[in-house]
C-alpha cells in the first residue's frame, strides 16, 4: 500500500455507526481525517522527516432535562479508535457524562438542515478523505539539495521546515445534516544565517499545494536582504516609525483576532468593553478605513463554511455544530463592528451569532502601493522581517510584548541602508492600527509567531509611526 | 505505541464551559537508513499496519537522503531489557467523574465569587494519563505510565466605571501527582483561595509601580518560569548547534563555551534531571531508551553540561545521552526536551535563607509573586516578565502592593546580578503542562524547582505607560 493508506473503517461508516447508537436526545458525531508529510532541516542537512495518518472521533451527546427541550446536558469524547466498538464505547461514555452533567449555558436547538445552515448532506460527503504524500515535497527536498551547496559555497546555513496537510472533516448530526470539508493547508520557512550567526533572514509562505512554493525564489528574498545585512548599525530603544511587512502585520492582527470576544467585552474583561459598561462595538479603533474580516469564500483563503467542534467555549459551542459560516467583518471602516458569540449569547445580547471563521484578512480599501513603494517613500524608518515571541502584557489594552527577529533594517531617503540590532516590543495592535499612516495592498501572509494554526491571513504592510521598541536584543 | 488521556473541564463563573475528555492511540516508528533519518506513524493499530510503518519511514529516509548533508549518528545506550516505570499517584484523576471534577470547581468558584470584591471566576483542570511502550532494536523495551494535573482558578475584579480590570490566579503548580493533589495532597488549596479576595482588592487599589531599577526578591511562583526561558530552553544543545534555528531559535551559550562561559553568580547551581518525584518532565526512561539521570548544567555560576539526546551526543562526542528525548505523542518524533532543569537552593550548613530573611536585606526592591505574561528572544538573552502580584520593600519590610510591574533582563547579567538563594525550606517545584518546541509543534510538561532568591538592580518597567500613547 502507498504511505498513508489505510483500512480503517470509512469515516462515514464511523459517523452513521455513532449516531444509530446514540441513545440520547441529540448526537453530533464530528471524524477529522489527517494526512500529514513534512521534512525539517537545519545547518545544511535535512534533520527529521515524517508522514503521518491521524484519525480523530469526537461524540457529543445531549440529553433533555426536565420539560424544557432546550435545556440539554452536553459531553465530548474523541479518540483514535476505528472499529464500531470503539465508536460504541465513546458514544456510551460521551451519554455517561451528559448523563452526569447540569445544564449548559449555551443550551439551544441543534442546527437543522435548511435556511441559515447548509445543505442537509453536502455534495462530497460519501467521498474519501483526501490525503497528501511525501512526493507533494519532492520539489523542495529537490530544491533544498542545491540550496545547501550553494548555502555551503556562500558561508551560510539554511534552516527551516516544509509541511503539507490535509484535514478531511465529516460532521453528522441527529438532525439529519452530514457536512464534509477539506482543508489543505502547508508552510514553507526558510532561514539563512551567516557561518558566525551574526547575520540572519527569514522568509515564510502558507501554501495550498506546493506548486506555487519555488526554493530558488525563497533563496534569492533570502539573498536580497542578507545583502541588506553586509553593513550593520547599532541603534538604542525608542519610538521608531517602522514598516510592518505583511507577514509581521499577520503576526499582530491574529493576536488582535483572538480578543474579540462579545461575552469578555461585555462582562468588563476585555480591551474592547466600554467604559461604563457594554462593549465598544460602533467606536472608531483607527483614522484610516481599516477593513479586519473573516470569509469562507475568500479566494486563496477557503475556510470551512460550517462551524465544526468537538468543546464549547466562551464564544463557540457544541450546539452550534454545522451552523453556517459567512462573511463577517470584525473591522469595518475603521470602527469596531462585530464580536464573536455563540447562538445562546447572542440571543441573551440581543445580537446576531457570530462564530469565529478560518481566515483572516485585513485590507485598506483603495490601497495598491507595495511594500518596496513604501520603502521608496521612507524617510527614516526601521523596515521589519517578522515579529517573534508575543505574549499579552496587559488585558485591558492588549498590550502585548514580543521581539523582532531575522532582519531589521534601516531604510533612509527611500533606501534599506544596513540592517539593525533587534528589539524588544511593547505594543497593542489595536494601538498599531490607530497609529497606521499608511498601508499597502494586502497579500497572502505568513504569520510566523500564529501560523502553525492559523496559516490562512492576508495582510497589507503597515507603515505605524512611534512604535514602542522598549528595549535592545543582542540576539541574531 | 501509546495511549494519552487527556480530560480538561472548565468553568466560568460556577457554571460549566467547556469539557473535554481525549484519548490519542497510535504508533510511530523511525529509521535510520544509510544515515538519514525517516519517521512515520499511524492511528492504525495492527500488525500490518505497523509492519507499513516500517516501509514508509524507510522510504521518506531515502527520499530526504537527497538533501541529506550529515549522516545522522545515534549515541550508544546499553540496552535495559524489559523494564516498567510508573510516577507516582494515589487516583488517577481520569477515573474521576466529570460530576466530581465540576463539583471541587463549583466549590472554589463559590468561594470566591462570595466575596465582594470578586466579580468573576474561571476555574479549570486539566488531567493527563500517559501510557507509553517503547523497543528498539538493542533489546530495551519499556512500559511507563506518568500522571499529571493542573487544576487552575483565575478571579477577576471589574471597574465599570473606567473599563479596566484586574485579575489574580492561584499559584498552585501543575504537578506530577493524581486527583488527590485536588484534596490538599501536595497543595493547600483552602488556605490559597481564602487569601486570593483580599489579595486582589489591594491589588485593585494599589499603586502603579514608578518605573526604575529595583532589587528583585523573587518567589518560586515566579522564578521556576525565568528559569525555564532562560536556562532551561538555553542549555538544549540541539538549540545551542542551530538545529532549532528555523523556529525556536538558538542560543548563546554555544558549545565553543562549555566549561567557560560565565552564566551567573557563583550561588548559581542548575541542574538538569527526570527523577524528581512529582516532577513533570520525571521517566523512567526517555523515548530513546535512555535511563532518567541527573546532571549539572550552570556550576558555581559556570555553564558545565547541556541537555541532550542520542543525536546530539553522538554528533558532538559526550559519550552517553543524558536522557531527554521526548515525543508528546506517537505521532510526533522524539526529540530533545527539557528535563526538569531547577536553580538549587543555599547548600548547609545550615537552614540558609528564609524569604524573609532576603527580604530584610533590601533597602528598596520589590517583591515578585507568582507567573503571568513572558517572553524572551530567539538566542535566550532579552526577557521580559510580569507577576501575579508585586510587593514594595521598604527599608527590608513589604510595604503593599504595587502594580504594572514587568522585570526586563538580559539573561547573563540577570544570572550575574544573584546574590543570594534562599535555603531549601523556601523551595518550591512549579512548572508547565505546554513547553513547545519543534515543527510539527510539540508540547512537553516540565518542572522547575527554584528556591526564593535575591537579584541586584534590575531593570523593572511600567507596564502602562509602556503601552501609553
Amino acid at each position: 500500500m502507498s504511505p498513508g493508506a489505510t483500512r480503517l473503517t470509512s469515516p462515514q461508516e464511523v459517523v452513521e455507526r455513532a449516531l444509530a447508537a446514540s441513545r440520547g436526545d441529540g448526537c453530533v458525531v464530528i471524524v477529522e481525517e489527517l494526512s500529514e508529510a513534512e521534512v525539517r532541516f537545519a545547518n545544511n542537512t535535512t534533520t527529521t522527516n515524517g508522514v503521518r495518518r491521524d484519525r480523530r472521533v469526537a461524540v457529543v451527546s445531549f440529553r433533555s432535562v426536565g420539560t424544557a427541550p432546550l435545556t440539554l446536558g452536553v459531553a465530548s469524547a474523541s479518540a483514535s479508535g476505528s472499529g464500531a466498538i470503539d465508536v460504541e464505547a465513546l458514544v456510551r461514555a460521551s451519554e455517561a457524562e451528559a448523563a452526569g452533567a447540569e445544564p449548559a449555558d449555551d443550551a439551544v436547538a441543534l442546527v437543522e438542515p435548511g435556511p441559515g445552515a447548509p445543505a442537509a448532506q453536502s455534495p462530497g460527503f460519501e467521498d474519501p478523505p483526501e490525503l497528501t504524500s511525501p512526493a507533494v515535497l519532492d520539489g523542495v527536498i529537490g530544491g533544498l539539495g542545491e540550496g545547501f551547496a550553494r548555502a555551503r559555497a556562500a558561508g551560510n546555513r539554511l534552516a527551516g521546515f516544509a509541511t503539507h496537510g490535509v484535514a478531511t472533516t465529516y460532521l453528522g448530526t441527529s438532525t439529519g445534516v452530514r457536512l464534509r470539508h477539506a482543508q489543505p493547508a502547508g508552510t514553507m520557512e526558510l532561514v539563512a544565517r551567516s557561518a558566525d550567526g551574526a547575520r540572519s533572514v527569514w522568509a515564510g509562505a502558507a501554501t495550498s499545494t506546493f506548486d506555487d512554493i519555488d526554493v530558488a525564489e525563497f533563496e534569492a528574498r533570502l539573498d536580497r536582504r542578507l545583502g541588506w545585512a553586509r553593513r550593520s548599525v547599532e541603534l538604542p530603544a525608542g519610538r521608531y516609525q517602522v514598516l510592518l511587512p505583511p507577514d509581521a502585520t499577520a503576526d499582530l492582527m491574529v493576536a488582535l483576532s483572538q480578543a474579540l470576544s462579545g461575552r469578555d467585552a461585555e462582562e468588563g474583561r476585555s480591551p474592547f468593553s466600554a467604559p461604563g459598561g457594554g462593549t465598544k462595538v460602533g467606536a472608531e479603533l483607527c483614522p484610516l478605513a481599516f477593513e479586519l474580516r473573516g470569509d469562507p469564500a475568500e479566494p486563496g483563503l477557503e475556510s470551512s463554511p460550517f462551524l465544526v467542534t468537538a468543546a464549547s467555549g466562551t464564544d463557540v459551542s457544541v450546539f452550534d455544530n454545522a451552523l453556517a459560516i459567512g462573511r463577517t467583518g470584525w473591522i469595518e471602516q475603521g470602527r469596531l463592528a462585530r464580536l464573536q458569540y455563540h447562538r445562546a449569547a447572542a440571543a441573551r445580547s440581543g445580537t446576531d451569532p457570530a462564530p469565529p471563521v478560518g481566515n483572516l484578512t485585513l485590507v485598506l480599501p483603495g490601497a495598491t502601493a507595495s511594500l518596496d513603494d513604501m520603502i521608496a517613500t521612507t524617510e527614516r524608518g526601521l523596515l521589519l522581517t517578522c515579529l517573534w515571541y508575543i505574549r499579552e502584557v496587559d488585558p485591558v489594552t492588549l498590550l502585548l510584548t514580543g521581539l523582532t527577529r531575522d532582519g531589521v533594517y534601516l531604510v533612509e531617503h527611500g533606501e534599506v541602508v544596513g540592517a539593525v540590532n533587534n528589539f524588544r516590543f511593547n505594543e497593542s495592535p489595536i494601538d498599531v492600527l490607530a497609529r497606521a499612516l499608511e498601508a499597502s495592498g494586502s497579500e497572502r501572509a505568513l504569520s510566523r509567531e500564529w501560523g502553525e494554526w492559523m496559516n490562512r491571513t492576508a495582510m497589507p504592510a503597515l507603515r505605524v509611526a512611534d512604535f514602542n521598541m522598549s528595549s535592545v536584543s543582542p540576539a541574531t | 505505541m501509546e495511549q494519552i488521556r487527556s480530560q480538561f473541564v472548565a468553568l466560568r463563573d460556577g457554571r460549566v464551559e467547556t469539557t473535554v475528555d481525549d484519548t490519542e492511540v497510535g504508533v510511530g516508528l523511525h529509521v535510520v537508513r544509510d544515515g538519514s533519518f525517516g519517521f512515520a506513524a499511524t492511528v492504525e493499530l495492527d500488525p500490518d499496519a505497523a509492519a507499513r510503518l516500517a516501509d514508509d519511514a524507510a522510504e521518506l529516509a531515502q527520499r530526504s537522503s537527497a538533501a541529506l548533508g550529515t549522516p545522522v549518528e545515534i549515541a550508544d545506550e546499553p540496552p535495559h531489557g524489559e523494564v516498567e516505570w510508573a510516577s507516582p499517584y494515589e487516583v488517577d484523576p481520569t477515573t474521576v467523574s466529570l460530576a466530581d471534577k465540576v463539583a471541587v470547581l463549583e466549590d472554589w468558584s463559590r468561594r470566591l465569587l462570595a466575596s465582594g470584591s470578586v466579580d468573576h471566576v474561571s476555574a479549570r483542570v486539566m488531567c493527563v494519563v500517559e501510557d507509553k511502550h517503547y523497543a528498539d532494536l538493542s533489546g530495551t523495551v519499556t512500559t511507563q505510565r506518568r500522571v499529571r494535573i493542573y487544576p487552575l482558578v483565575d478571579a477577576v475584579a471589574v471597574d465599570e466605571a473606567s473599563g479596566s480590570f484586574e485579575s489574580m490566579r492561584t499559584l498552585a503548580p501543575p504537578a506530577g501527582r493524581g486527583w488527590e493533589y485536588t484534596a490538599g495532597r501536595g497543595w493547600d488549596w483552602d488556605a490559597e483561595l481564602e487569601t486570593i479576595p483580599s489579595l486582589l482588592a489591594e491589588k485593585v487599589a494599589a499603586p502603579s509601580v514608578e518605573a526604575g531599577r529595583y532589587h528583585l526578591v523573587i518567589d518560586p511562583s515566579n522564578l521556576w518560569l525565568t528559569i525555564h526561558e532562560s536556562v532551561g530552553h538555553a542549555t538544549e544543545l540541539d538549540r545551542a548547534l542551530g538545529y532549532e534555528a528555523a523556529y525556536a531559535g538558538t542560543s548563546f551559550a554555544t558549545f565553543d563555551q562549555l566549561g567557560t562561559l560565565r552564566y551567573g553568580s557563583p550561588v548559581m547551581h542548575v541542574t538538569g534531571d527526570r527523577t524528581t518525584p512529582h516532577g513533570l518532565a520525571s521517566v523512567g526512561y526517555d523515548d530513546e531508551g535512555v535511563e532518567a539521570q541527573s546532571f549539572d548544567i550552570v556550576r558555581d555560576g559556570v555553564l558545565v553540561g547541556y541537555q541532550l539526546d542520542r543525536r546530539m551526543a553522538a554528533e558532538n562526542g559526550l559519550g552517553r545521552s543524558n536522557g531527554c528525548a521526548f515525543a508528546d505523542s506517537p505521532l510526533h518524533v522524539p526529540m530533545q526536551r527539557m528535563a526538569n532543569v531547577s536553580l538549587q537552593p543555599a547548600p548547609g550548613p545550615g537552614p540558609g535563607p528564609s524569604t524573609e530573611e532576603l527580604i530584610s536585606g533590601v533597602d528598596r526592591g520589590i517583591y515578585v509573586v507568582g507567573d503571568k505574561s513572558w517572553s524572551i528572544d530567539m538566542q535566550r538573552y532579552n526577557f521580559q516578565f510580569t507577576g501575579q502580584r508585586f510587593y514594595r520593600i521598604e527599608h527590608g519590610r513589604l510595604a503593599g502592593q504595587c502594580k504594572d510591574v514587568a522585570y526586563q533582563a538580559q539573561t547573563t547579567e540577570f544570572w550575574g546580578s544573584l546574590a543570594a538563594v534562599g535555603g531549601p525550606a523556601t523551595y518550591v517545584l512549579g512548572g508547565a503542562f505546554n513547553c513547545g518546541k519543534g515543527q510539527p509543534g510539540q508540547v512537553a510538561p516540565v518542572s522547575h524547582g527554584c528556591p526564593s532568591a535575591l537579584f541586584g538592580d534590575i531593570n523593572v518597567l511600567n507596564a502602562r505607560a509602556e503601552g501609553a500613547r
